[in-house]
Protein backbone atom coordinates (compact mmCIF):
# COMPACT_ATOMS: atom_id res chain seq x y z
CA UNK A 1 0.00 0.00 0.00
CA UNK A 2 1.53 3.25 -0.88
CA UNK A 3 -0.79 5.43 0.88
CA UNK A 4 0.08 6.23 4.25
CA UNK A 5 -1.76 7.19 7.06
CA UNK A 6 -1.04 10.96 8.13
CA UNK A 7 -2.76 13.09 10.58
CA UNK A 8 -2.53 16.31 8.74
CA UNK A 9 -4.01 15.40 5.39
CA UNK A 10 -6.71 17.48 3.71
CA UNK A 11 -10.46 16.04 3.26
CA UNK A 12 -9.74 16.72 -0.25
CA UNK A 13 -6.36 14.10 -0.43
CA UNK A 14 -7.81 11.61 1.48
CA UNK A 15 -11.45 11.43 -0.59
CA UNK A 16 -9.11 10.89 -3.52
CA UNK A 17 -7.16 8.41 -1.16
CA UNK A 18 -10.42 6.64 -0.47
CA UNK A 19 -11.62 6.39 -4.31
CA UNK A 20 -8.46 4.81 -5.31
CA UNK A 21 -9.15 2.17 -1.97
CA UNK A 22 -5.55 3.52 -0.93
CA UNK A 23 -7.06 3.34 2.73
CA UNK A 24 -10.57 2.18 4.43
CA UNK A 25 -12.93 4.48 5.76
CA UNK A 26 -12.93 2.26 8.78
CA UNK A 27 -9.19 2.55 8.99
CA UNK A 28 -9.85 6.31 8.43
CA UNK A 29 -11.83 6.56 11.80
CA UNK A 30 -9.51 3.87 13.32
CA UNK A 31 -6.89 6.57 13.16
CA UNK A 32 -8.68 9.65 14.31
CA UNK A 33 -10.24 8.09 16.91
CA UNK A 34 -7.25 6.78 18.74
CA UNK A 35 -5.32 9.97 17.92
CA UNK A 36 -8.32 11.40 19.92
CA UNK A 37 -7.99 9.22 22.77
CA UNK A 38 -4.87 10.30 22.72
CA UNK A 39 -5.48 14.13 22.88
CA UNK A 40 -4.08 15.63 26.09
CA UNK A 41 -5.50 19.45 24.83
CA UNK A 42 -8.81 18.20 25.82
CA UNK A 43 -10.51 19.23 22.30
CA UNK A 44 -13.48 17.01 22.80
CA UNK A 45 -16.15 16.53 25.20
CA UNK A 46 -17.96 13.30 23.68
CA UNK A 47 -16.27 10.09 21.43
CA UNK A 48 -18.58 8.68 19.00
CA UNK A 49 -16.39 5.98 18.55
CA UNK A 50 -19.01 3.17 17.84
CA UNK A 51 -21.29 4.94 16.05
CA UNK A 52 -17.75 6.01 13.94
CA UNK A 53 -16.90 2.51 13.34
CA UNK A 54 -20.40 1.24 12.31
CA UNK A 55 -20.48 4.62 9.73
CA UNK A 56 -17.47 3.86 8.46
CA UNK A 57 -18.54 0.00 7.70
CA UNK A 58 -21.22 0.89 6.12
CA UNK A 59 -19.10 3.99 3.81
CA UNK A 60 -16.74 0.96 2.97
CA UNK A 61 -19.43 -1.28 1.86
CA UNK A 62 -20.82 1.65 -0.52
CA UNK A 63 -17.04 2.72 -1.55
CA UNK A 64 -16.86 -1.09 -2.46
CA UNK A 65 -20.58 -0.79 -4.85
CA UNK A 66 -18.18 2.20 -6.17
CA UNK A 67 -20.69 5.00 -4.13
CA UNK A 68 -19.95 8.31 -5.53
CA UNK A 69 -21.06 10.02 -2.17
CA UNK A 70 -19.09 13.33 -1.91
CA UNK A 71 -17.98 12.85 1.63
CA UNK A 72 -18.35 9.36 1.69
CA UNK A 73 -16.40 8.20 4.63
CA UNK A 74 -14.62 11.21 5.62
CA UNK A 75 -14.43 11.79 9.27
CA UNK A 76 -15.78 15.01 10.91
CA UNK A 77 -16.03 16.19 14.22
CA UNK A 78 -19.07 18.60 15.44
CA UNK A 79 -18.75 21.50 17.85
CA UNK A 80 -21.12 19.87 20.90
CA UNK A 81 -23.64 23.27 19.85
CA UNK A 82 -25.06 20.93 16.87
CA UNK A 83 -27.97 18.79 18.50
CA UNK A 84 -26.78 15.30 17.09
CA UNK A 85 -29.76 12.52 17.67
CA UNK A 86 -28.68 9.81 20.27
CA UNK A 87 -25.45 11.84 21.46
CA UNK A 88 -25.20 13.92 23.81
CA UNK A 89 -24.90 17.72 23.42
CA UNK A 90 -23.60 19.65 25.92
CA UNK A 91 -23.37 23.23 24.79
CA UNK A 92 -19.98 22.84 27.13
CA UNK A 93 -22.66 23.57 30.22
CA UNK A 94 -23.58 22.16 32.94
CA UNK A 95 -27.19 23.09 32.45
CA UNK A 96 -27.00 20.41 29.10
CA UNK A 97 -24.07 18.19 30.71
CA UNK A 98 -26.74 14.81 30.42
CA UNK A 99 -28.66 16.08 27.36
CA UNK A 100 -29.55 13.76 24.36
CA UNK A 101 -31.35 15.13 21.58
CA UNK A 102 -34.36 13.29 19.74
CA UNK A 103 -32.85 14.74 16.46
CA UNK A 104 -30.24 15.73 14.01
CA UNK A 105 -29.31 19.62 13.45
CA UNK A 106 -29.73 20.31 9.36
CA UNK A 107 -26.22 21.04 9.91
CA UNK A 108 -25.07 17.21 11.09
CA UNK A 109 -28.33 15.90 8.81
CA UNK A 110 -26.77 17.48 5.57
CA UNK A 111 -23.27 15.93 6.32
CA UNK A 112 -24.17 12.72 7.36
CA UNK A 113 -26.56 12.25 4.22
CA UNK A 114 -23.47 13.37 1.98
CA UNK A 115 -21.38 10.36 3.88
CA UNK A 116 -19.34 12.16 6.38
CA UNK A 117 -18.55 10.14 9.62
CA UNK A 118 -18.86 11.88 12.93
CA UNK A 119 -16.16 11.34 14.93
CA UNK A 120 -17.26 13.30 18.20
CA UNK A 121 -18.12 16.58 19.54
CA UNK A 122 -16.24 19.30 20.39
CA UNK A 123 -15.23 21.33 23.37
CA UNK A 124 -16.21 25.01 23.31
CA UNK A 125 -16.87 28.09 25.48
CA UNK A 126 -20.19 27.39 27.38
CA UNK A 127 -23.36 28.04 24.59
CA UNK A 128 -20.81 29.66 22.99
CA UNK A 129 -20.31 32.62 24.89
CA UNK A 130 -16.28 33.63 24.64
CA UNK A 131 -13.28 34.02 22.69
CA UNK A 132 -10.90 31.88 24.43
CA UNK A 133 -12.46 28.45 25.26
CA UNK A 134 -12.37 29.01 29.07
CA UNK A 135 -15.37 29.45 30.14
CA UNK A 136 -16.36 25.26 28.89
CA UNK A 137 -17.76 23.25 32.06
CA UNK A 138 -15.65 20.57 30.64
CA UNK A 139 -12.64 22.80 31.26
CA UNK A 140 -10.28 24.94 28.92
CA UNK A 141 -8.82 23.81 25.44
CA UNK A 142 -4.61 23.62 24.84
CA UNK A 143 -3.91 26.08 21.79
CA UNK A 144 -1.80 23.13 19.52
CA UNK A 145 0.99 25.59 19.30
CA UNK A 146 1.24 26.45 22.59
CA UNK A 147 -0.28 24.64 25.47
CA UNK A 148 -0.14 27.48 27.94
CA UNK A 149 -2.08 29.31 25.78
CA UNK A 150 -5.84 29.80 24.71
CA UNK A 151 -7.20 27.85 21.24
CA UNK A 152 -9.57 30.98 20.99
CA UNK A 153 -13.26 30.50 21.25
CA UNK A 154 -16.05 29.83 21.19
CA UNK A 155 -15.03 26.59 18.46
CA UNK A 156 -11.58 26.51 20.27
CA UNK A 157 -11.94 22.55 20.39
CA UNK A 158 -12.84 22.69 16.98
CA UNK A 159 -10.08 24.95 15.48
CA UNK A 160 -7.61 22.86 17.83
CA UNK A 161 -8.39 19.26 16.88
CA UNK A 162 -7.92 20.11 13.52
CA UNK A 163 -4.58 21.79 14.02
CA UNK A 164 -3.65 19.21 15.89
CA UNK A 165 -4.41 16.73 13.97
CA UNK A 166 -7.42 14.87 15.49
CA UNK A 167 -9.74 15.79 12.93
CA UNK A 168 -9.56 16.52 9.19
CA UNK A 169 -12.38 19.39 9.34
CA UNK A 170 -14.82 20.38 11.59
CA UNK A 171 -18.00 22.05 11.67
CA UNK A 172 -18.47 25.50 13.95
CA UNK A 173 -20.41 27.94 14.43
CA UNK A 174 -19.33 32.04 14.61
CA UNK A 175 -21.70 34.61 16.24
CA UNK A 176 -19.19 37.35 16.97
CA UNK A 177 -15.50 35.63 15.65
CA UNK A 178 -16.37 32.43 17.41
CA UNK A 179 -15.19 30.43 13.72
CA UNK A 180 -12.41 32.79 12.35
CA UNK A 181 -10.80 33.71 15.47
CA UNK A 182 -9.96 30.41 16.85
CA UNK A 183 -9.17 29.31 13.35
CA UNK A 184 -6.33 32.38 13.16
CA UNK A 185 -5.00 31.31 16.53
CA UNK A 186 -4.67 27.79 15.78
CA UNK A 187 -3.28 28.14 12.13
CA UNK A 188 -6.19 26.87 10.47
CA UNK A 189 -8.79 27.52 7.76
CA UNK A 190 -12.22 29.00 8.84
CA UNK A 191 -15.42 30.65 7.16
CA UNK A 192 -18.41 32.30 8.27
CA UNK A 193 -21.06 31.96 5.75
CA UNK A 194 -24.00 34.47 4.55
CA UNK A 195 -26.22 34.82 7.72
CA UNK A 196 -28.92 32.67 6.46
CA UNK A 197 -27.00 30.43 3.94
CA UNK A 198 -26.77 27.72 6.49
CA UNK A 199 -29.67 26.43 8.59
CA UNK A 200 -29.83 27.12 12.46
CA UNK A 201 -32.12 24.11 12.69
CA UNK A 202 -30.92 21.93 15.78
CA UNK A 203 -27.93 24.81 16.42
CA UNK A 204 -28.37 25.56 19.98
CA UNK A 205 -29.55 29.49 20.08
CA UNK A 206 -27.27 31.97 21.42
CA UNK A 207 -27.98 35.28 19.19
CA UNK A 208 -30.32 34.24 16.88
CA UNK A 209 -30.02 36.92 14.38
CA UNK A 210 -25.69 36.65 14.16
CA UNK A 211 -25.43 32.88 14.53
CA UNK A 212 -24.22 30.64 11.69
CA UNK A 213 -22.81 27.76 11.40
CA UNK A 214 -19.62 26.65 8.76
CA UNK A 215 -16.65 24.82 8.37
CA UNK A 216 -13.20 24.59 9.80
CA UNK A 217 -10.85 22.75 7.93
CA UNK A 218 -6.68 22.87 6.52
CA UNK A 219 -7.34 24.51 3.43
CA UNK A 220 -10.01 26.77 1.52
CA UNK A 221 -10.43 24.00 -0.73
CA UNK A 222 -11.77 21.88 2.33
CA UNK A 223 -13.90 24.69 3.20
CA UNK A 224 -15.59 24.80 -0.30
CA UNK A 225 -16.04 21.17 0.23
CA UNK A 226 -17.72 21.00 3.59
CA UNK A 227 -19.50 24.29 2.46
CA UNK A 228 -21.30 22.56 0.00
CA UNK A 229 -22.85 20.51 2.19
CA UNK A 230 -23.49 22.56 4.92
CA UNK A 231 -25.77 24.80 3.12
CA UNK A 232 -29.04 25.03 2.15
CA UNK A 233 -32.40 26.84 2.06
CA UNK A 234 -34.40 24.82 5.51
CA UNK A 235 -38.16 25.73 5.87
CA UNK A 236 -37.39 24.76 9.39
CA UNK A 237 -35.59 27.94 9.98
CA UNK A 238 -37.70 31.00 9.20
CA UNK A 239 -34.50 33.33 8.57
CA UNK A 240 -33.44 30.36 6.27
CA UNK A 241 -32.09 32.27 2.87
CA UNK A 242 -34.32 31.34 0.09
CA UNK A 243 -31.68 31.83 -2.80
CA UNK A 244 -28.25 30.22 -1.53
CA UNK A 245 -27.46 27.96 -3.81
CA UNK A 246 -25.75 30.55 -6.19
CA UNK A 247 -23.97 29.19 -8.91
CA UNK A 248 -20.10 29.96 -9.45
CA UNK A 249 -20.12 33.27 -10.04
CA UNK A 250 -16.83 33.31 -12.24
CA UNK A 251 -14.51 35.26 -10.14
CA UNK A 252 -12.33 38.12 -12.34
CA UNK A 253 -9.11 37.55 -12.79
CA UNK A 254 -8.24 41.27 -11.34
CA UNK A 255 -10.02 42.20 -8.28
CA UNK A 256 -10.07 45.41 -5.95
CA UNK A 257 -9.22 44.79 -2.35
CA UNK A 258 -10.18 46.93 0.16
CA UNK A 259 -7.81 48.18 2.91
CA UNK A 260 -10.09 49.52 5.61
CA UNK A 261 -8.28 52.24 7.43
CA UNK A 262 -9.73 51.48 10.83
CA UNK A 263 -8.82 47.95 10.60
CA UNK A 264 -4.82 48.38 10.08
CA UNK A 265 -4.27 51.59 12.53
CA UNK A 266 -2.39 50.85 15.70
CA UNK A 267 -1.86 46.69 15.13
CA UNK A 268 0.48 44.31 16.73
CA UNK A 269 3.69 44.24 14.58
CA UNK A 270 3.82 41.04 13.86
CA UNK A 271 0.13 40.92 12.33
CA UNK A 272 1.14 43.99 10.59
CA UNK A 273 3.64 42.75 9.04
CA UNK A 274 2.22 39.46 7.99
CA UNK A 275 -0.79 41.06 7.14
CA UNK A 276 1.46 43.68 4.61
CA UNK A 277 3.07 40.84 3.17
CA UNK A 278 -0.05 39.14 2.21
CA UNK A 279 -1.70 41.82 0.64
CA UNK A 280 2.06 42.64 -1.52
CA UNK A 281 1.38 39.36 -3.01
CA UNK A 282 -1.59 39.63 -3.27
CA UNK A 283 -0.71 42.56 -5.59
CA UNK A 284 1.68 40.54 -7.19
CA UNK A 285 -0.86 38.43 -8.37
CA UNK A 286 -2.36 40.95 -10.01
CA UNK A 287 -5.21 42.10 -7.78
CA UNK A 288 -5.23 45.63 -6.96
CA UNK A 289 -5.52 47.42 -3.18
CA UNK A 290 -7.84 50.73 -2.02
CA UNK A 291 -8.04 52.09 1.28
CA UNK A 292 -11.50 52.34 2.18
CA UNK A 293 -13.16 53.45 5.37
CA UNK A 294 -15.78 52.33 7.84
CA UNK A 295 -16.14 54.94 9.59
CA UNK A 296 -18.72 53.17 12.28
CA UNK A 297 -16.51 50.73 13.36
CA UNK A 298 -15.68 51.78 16.82
CA UNK A 299 -19.23 50.66 17.95
CA UNK A 300 -19.49 47.59 16.34
CA UNK A 301 -18.03 46.23 19.94
CA UNK A 302 -20.70 47.93 21.97
CA UNK A 303 -23.54 47.46 19.84
CA UNK A 304 -22.66 43.96 19.59
CA UNK A 305 -22.74 43.20 23.11
CA UNK A 306 -26.43 44.94 23.50
CA UNK A 307 -27.66 42.86 20.84
CA UNK A 308 -26.21 39.43 21.56
CA UNK A 309 -26.91 39.78 25.40
CA UNK A 310 -30.41 40.64 24.19
CA UNK A 311 -30.87 37.72 22.25
CA UNK A 312 -29.33 35.37 24.64
CA UNK A 313 -31.17 36.53 27.41
CA UNK A 314 -34.18 35.57 25.75
CA UNK A 315 -33.09 32.62 24.13
CA UNK A 316 -31.31 30.99 27.49
CA UNK A 317 -35.30 31.46 28.86
CA UNK A 318 -35.99 28.17 28.03
CA UNK A 319 -33.82 26.71 30.76
CA UNK A 320 -36.19 26.05 33.71
CA UNK A 321 -35.26 22.91 34.55
CA UNK A 322 -38.82 21.66 33.82
CA UNK A 323 -38.64 20.49 30.14
CA UNK A 324 -35.12 19.32 29.90
CA UNK A 325 -31.72 20.33 30.97
CA UNK A 326 -30.36 20.47 34.70
CA UNK A 327 -32.64 20.68 37.67
CA UNK A 328 -32.11 21.69 41.63
CA UNK A 329 -32.78 18.92 43.85
CA UNK A 330 -35.99 19.37 46.08
CA UNK A 331 -37.24 22.98 45.17
CA UNK A 332 -39.35 24.18 47.41
CA UNK A 333 -41.45 26.47 44.74
CA UNK A 334 -41.94 26.76 41.49
CA UNK A 335 -39.86 30.05 41.33
CA UNK A 336 -37.54 28.11 43.22
CA UNK A 337 -37.04 25.70 40.76
CA UNK A 338 -36.87 28.09 38.01
CA UNK A 339 -34.03 30.28 40.07
CA UNK A 340 -31.87 27.34 41.76
CA UNK A 341 -31.98 25.24 38.21
CA UNK A 342 -30.47 28.32 36.31
CA UNK A 343 -28.30 29.63 39.04
CA UNK A 344 -26.19 26.05 39.63
CA UNK A 345 -26.67 25.19 35.41
CA UNK A 346 -25.41 28.37 34.11
CA UNK A 347 -21.48 29.49 34.50
CA UNK A 348 -20.48 32.95 35.14
CA UNK A 349 -20.17 33.94 31.60
CA UNK A 350 -23.27 32.79 30.76
CA UNK A 351 -25.37 34.36 33.38
CA UNK A 352 -23.16 38.03 32.95
CA UNK A 353 -24.92 37.98 29.44
CA UNK A 354 -27.97 37.12 30.76
CA UNK A 355 -28.26 40.36 33.19
CA UNK A 356 -26.99 42.60 30.47
CA UNK A 357 -29.77 41.09 28.19
CA UNK A 358 -31.84 41.76 30.56
CA UNK A 359 -30.80 45.31 31.82
CA UNK A 360 -30.98 46.43 28.12
CA UNK A 361 -34.28 44.83 27.35
CA UNK A 362 -36.04 46.55 30.55
CA UNK A 363 -38.07 49.50 30.46
CA UNK A 364 -36.48 52.85 30.36
CA UNK A 365 -33.29 51.19 29.02
CA UNK A 366 -34.92 49.23 25.85
CA UNK A 367 -34.71 52.83 23.65
CA UNK A 368 -31.03 54.35 24.88
CA UNK A 369 -29.73 50.25 24.19
CA UNK A 370 -31.27 48.15 22.27
CA UNK A 371 -33.09 49.98 19.86
CA UNK A 372 -30.01 52.63 19.13
CA UNK A 373 -27.59 49.38 19.03
CA UNK A 374 -30.07 47.92 16.15
CA UNK A 375 -29.90 51.80 14.67
CA UNK A 376 -25.86 51.58 14.68
CA UNK A 377 -26.16 48.27 13.36
CA UNK A 378 -27.81 49.32 10.07
CA UNK A 379 -24.82 52.12 9.88
CA UNK A 380 -22.58 49.81 9.68
CA UNK A 381 -23.74 47.16 7.65
CA UNK A 382 -24.51 50.35 5.59
CA UNK A 383 -20.43 51.42 5.65
CA UNK A 384 -19.69 48.04 3.90
CA UNK A 385 -22.55 48.12 1.13
CA UNK A 386 -20.77 51.61 0.79
CA UNK A 387 -17.37 50.37 0.58
CA UNK A 388 -18.51 47.27 -1.96
CA UNK A 389 -19.22 49.68 -4.55
CA UNK A 390 -16.03 50.47 -5.26
CA UNK A 391 -14.14 47.31 -3.83
CA UNK A 392 -14.78 43.55 -4.38
CA UNK A 393 -13.57 42.12 -1.17
CA UNK A 394 -12.18 43.83 1.63
CA UNK A 395 -9.20 42.23 3.79
CA UNK A 396 -8.20 42.62 7.76
CA UNK A 397 -6.12 40.63 10.54
CA UNK A 398 -8.65 38.48 11.73
CA UNK A 399 -7.58 39.13 15.38
CA UNK A 400 -5.87 42.11 17.34
CA UNK A 401 -2.92 39.60 18.71
CA UNK A 402 -2.03 36.10 18.06
CA UNK A 403 -3.30 33.50 21.18
CA UNK A 404 -3.25 34.90 24.56
CA UNK A 405 -2.21 33.02 27.55
CA UNK A 406 -4.55 31.37 29.60
CA UNK A 407 -5.91 33.72 32.29
CA UNK A 408 -4.91 36.28 30.60
CA UNK A 409 -8.15 38.45 30.03
CA UNK A 410 -10.01 37.65 33.40
CA UNK A 411 -12.06 40.80 33.30
CA UNK A 412 -14.99 40.21 30.48
CA UNK A 413 -14.69 43.54 28.77
CA UNK A 414 -11.15 43.37 27.79
CA UNK A 415 -11.95 40.01 26.38
CA UNK A 416 -14.87 40.90 24.46
CA UNK A 417 -12.53 43.69 22.69
CA UNK A 418 -10.22 40.61 21.27
CA UNK A 419 -13.18 40.20 18.78
CA UNK A 420 -12.88 43.46 17.33
CA UNK A 421 -12.31 42.58 13.74
CA UNK A 422 -14.55 39.58 13.36
CA UNK A 423 -17.66 41.20 15.06
CA UNK A 424 -18.28 44.20 12.51
CA UNK A 425 -18.96 41.52 9.64
CA UNK A 426 -21.00 38.97 11.54
CA UNK A 427 -23.88 42.47 12.27
CA UNK A 428 -23.87 43.12 9.24
CA UNK A 429 -24.67 39.16 8.04
CA UNK A 430 -21.46 39.60 5.88
CA UNK A 431 -19.44 36.19 4.61
CA UNK A 432 -15.68 36.66 6.11
CA UNK A 433 -13.24 33.86 6.13
CA UNK A 434 -9.67 33.82 8.12
CA UNK A 435 -6.51 31.91 6.27
CA UNK A 436 -3.19 31.40 8.17
CA UNK A 437 -0.59 34.52 6.39
CA UNK A 438 2.22 33.61 9.09
CA UNK A 439 3.58 34.00 12.17
CA UNK A 440 4.31 35.64 15.17
CA UNK A 441 7.34 34.38 16.63
CA UNK A 442 5.81 30.17 17.36
CA UNK A 443 2.47 31.36 16.88
CA UNK A 444 0.16 31.37 13.82
CA UNK A 445 -1.67 34.28 12.45
CA UNK A 446 -4.66 34.71 10.87
CA UNK A 447 -5.69 36.95 7.97
CA UNK A 448 -9.60 38.12 7.23
CA UNK A 449 -11.59 38.54 3.65
CA UNK A 450 -14.65 39.87 3.99
CA UNK A 451 -17.29 39.77 0.95
CA UNK A 452 -20.73 41.25 0.09
CA UNK A 453 -23.76 39.13 0.86
CA UNK A 454 -22.97 35.83 -0.47
CA UNK A 455 -19.73 36.10 -2.14
CA UNK A 456 -18.39 32.67 -0.45
CA UNK A 457 -17.30 32.08 -3.88
CA UNK A 458 -15.07 34.57 -4.53
CA UNK A 459 -13.85 34.22 -0.84
CA UNK A 460 -13.17 30.92 -1.46
CA UNK A 461 -11.58 31.42 -4.79
CA UNK A 462 -8.83 34.43 -3.62
CA UNK A 463 -8.45 32.02 -0.47
CA UNK A 464 -7.63 29.45 -2.71
CA UNK A 465 -5.26 31.33 -5.02
CA UNK A 466 -3.89 32.88 -1.65
CA UNK A 467 -2.87 28.78 -0.51
CA UNK A 468 -1.40 28.19 -3.79
CA UNK A 469 1.12 30.75 -3.41
CA UNK A 470 2.17 30.13 0.19
CA UNK A 471 2.23 27.30 2.70
CA UNK A 472 1.16 29.19 5.97
CA UNK A 473 -1.62 26.51 6.26
CA UNK A 474 0.40 23.71 5.61
CA UNK A 475 2.60 24.39 8.53
CA UNK A 476 1.43 22.18 11.81
CA UNK A 477 2.35 22.49 15.65
CA UNK B 1 -25.58 49.68 39.30
CA UNK B 2 -27.41 49.75 42.57
CA UNK B 3 -28.43 46.78 44.86
CA UNK B 4 -31.89 47.59 43.96
CA UNK B 5 -31.51 47.26 39.87
CA UNK B 6 -29.46 44.13 40.30
CA UNK B 7 -32.15 42.70 42.68
CA UNK B 8 -34.66 43.46 39.87
CA UNK B 9 -32.45 41.93 36.94
CA UNK B 10 -31.43 38.65 39.12
CA UNK B 11 -35.43 38.31 39.50
CA UNK B 12 -35.97 39.32 35.72
CA UNK B 13 -33.45 36.98 34.93
CA UNK B 14 -34.42 34.02 37.24
CA UNK B 15 -31.27 33.59 38.60
CA UNK B 16 -30.08 33.99 42.38
CA UNK B 17 -26.05 34.91 43.50
CA UNK B 18 -24.99 34.52 46.80
CA UNK B 19 -22.85 37.83 47.92
CA UNK B 20 -19.26 37.13 46.79
CA UNK B 21 -21.04 36.19 43.28
CA UNK B 22 -23.61 39.64 43.62
CA UNK B 23 -20.50 41.99 44.31
CA UNK B 24 -18.74 40.52 41.22
CA UNK B 25 -21.09 40.52 38.79
CA UNK B 26 -22.53 44.06 40.18
CA UNK B 27 -18.54 45.04 39.01
CA UNK B 28 -18.62 43.41 35.94
CA UNK B 29 -21.84 44.94 34.84
CA UNK B 30 -20.47 48.25 35.44
CA UNK B 31 -17.58 47.85 33.14
CA UNK B 32 -19.92 45.88 30.77
CA UNK B 33 -22.07 49.33 30.66
CA UNK B 34 -19.61 51.59 30.53
CA UNK B 35 -18.37 49.79 27.32
CA UNK B 36 -22.06 49.42 25.73
CA UNK B 37 -22.50 52.95 26.57
CA UNK B 38 -19.51 54.46 24.04
CA UNK B 39 -22.96 54.06 21.64
CA UNK B 40 -24.20 57.34 22.83
CA UNK B 41 -21.53 59.21 21.21
CA UNK B 42 -22.83 58.15 17.43
CA UNK B 43 -25.22 60.05 15.69
CA UNK B 44 -28.50 57.62 14.94
CA UNK B 45 -30.89 60.50 14.14
CA UNK B 46 -33.40 59.42 11.27
CA UNK B 47 -32.03 55.79 11.49
CA UNK B 48 -34.15 52.76 11.20
CA UNK B 49 -33.43 49.56 13.77
CA UNK B 50 -32.10 46.66 11.86
CA UNK B 51 -33.23 43.75 13.21
CA UNK B 52 -32.22 40.87 10.11
CA UNK B 53 -28.78 41.53 8.60
CA UNK B 54 -30.47 40.93 5.69
CA UNK B 55 -33.02 43.04 6.07
CA UNK B 56 -34.94 39.64 5.00
CA UNK B 57 -38.38 38.73 5.06
CA UNK B 58 -40.18 36.04 6.90
CA UNK B 59 -41.45 33.47 4.18
CA UNK B 60 -44.83 32.18 5.11
CA UNK B 61 -45.80 28.40 3.96
CA UNK B 62 -49.35 27.01 4.00
CA UNK B 63 -50.80 26.18 7.44
CA UNK B 64 -51.04 22.97 7.40
CA UNK B 65 -49.59 20.22 9.98
CA UNK B 66 -46.18 18.81 9.23
CA UNK B 67 -44.50 17.11 12.47
CA UNK B 68 -46.02 15.31 14.38
CA UNK B 69 -44.74 15.70 17.94
CA UNK B 70 -43.94 12.68 19.34
CA UNK B 71 -44.38 13.66 23.25
CA UNK B 72 -42.98 10.35 24.82
CA UNK B 73 -39.61 10.36 22.91
CA UNK B 74 -39.63 14.55 23.60
CA UNK B 75 -39.87 13.71 27.01
CA UNK B 76 -37.30 10.94 27.49
CA UNK B 77 -34.89 13.80 28.65
CA UNK B 78 -37.21 15.57 31.03
CA UNK B 79 -36.16 15.50 34.38
CA UNK B 80 -39.46 14.53 36.19
CA UNK B 81 -42.86 13.34 34.10
CA UNK B 82 -45.58 10.99 35.26
CA UNK B 83 -48.22 10.06 32.45
CA UNK B 84 -47.01 12.57 29.91
CA UNK B 85 -47.13 15.66 32.04
CA UNK B 86 -44.24 17.37 33.36
CA UNK B 87 -43.61 17.61 37.32
CA UNK B 88 -43.23 21.10 39.22
CA UNK B 89 -43.48 22.33 42.33
CA UNK B 90 -47.33 22.44 43.43
CA UNK B 91 -48.35 25.90 42.66
CA UNK B 92 -52.40 25.56 43.59
CA UNK B 93 -53.43 24.84 46.95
Amino acid sequence: MSFELAPFATLTALREALCAKHVSAAELARFYLRRIAADEANCFITLCEEQAQAQARQADAEIARNGQRDLLGLPIAHKDVFCTNGVRTTCASKMLANFVAPYDAAVVANLKAAGAITLGKTNMDEFAMGSSNETSHFGAVANPWDAKRVPGGSSGGAAAAVAAGLAPAATGTDTGGSIRQPAAFCGVSGLKPTYGRVSRFGLVAFASSLDQGGPIARSAADLRLMLRYMEGHDRRDSTSACAVATPAEGVPEALTIGIPTQYWANLNADIAAALEAAATLLERLGHRRQEITLPHTEFAIPAYYVISAAEASTNLSRYDGVRYGHRAAEPASLDDLYSRSRSEGFGAEVKRRILTGTYTLSVGYYEAYYKKAQRLRRLIRQDFLDAFQNVDLILTPATPTPAFERGQHREPTTMYKQDVFTIPASLAGLPALAVPCGFAGHLPVGMQLIGPHFAEDRLLTLAETFQRETDWHLRTP
Amino acid sequence: MDAELIDRLMRLSALSLDEQQRRALSADLQRIVALIDVMQAANTEGVAPLAHPLDGCQPLRPDEVTEIVDRERFQRGAPAVRDGLYLVPRVVE
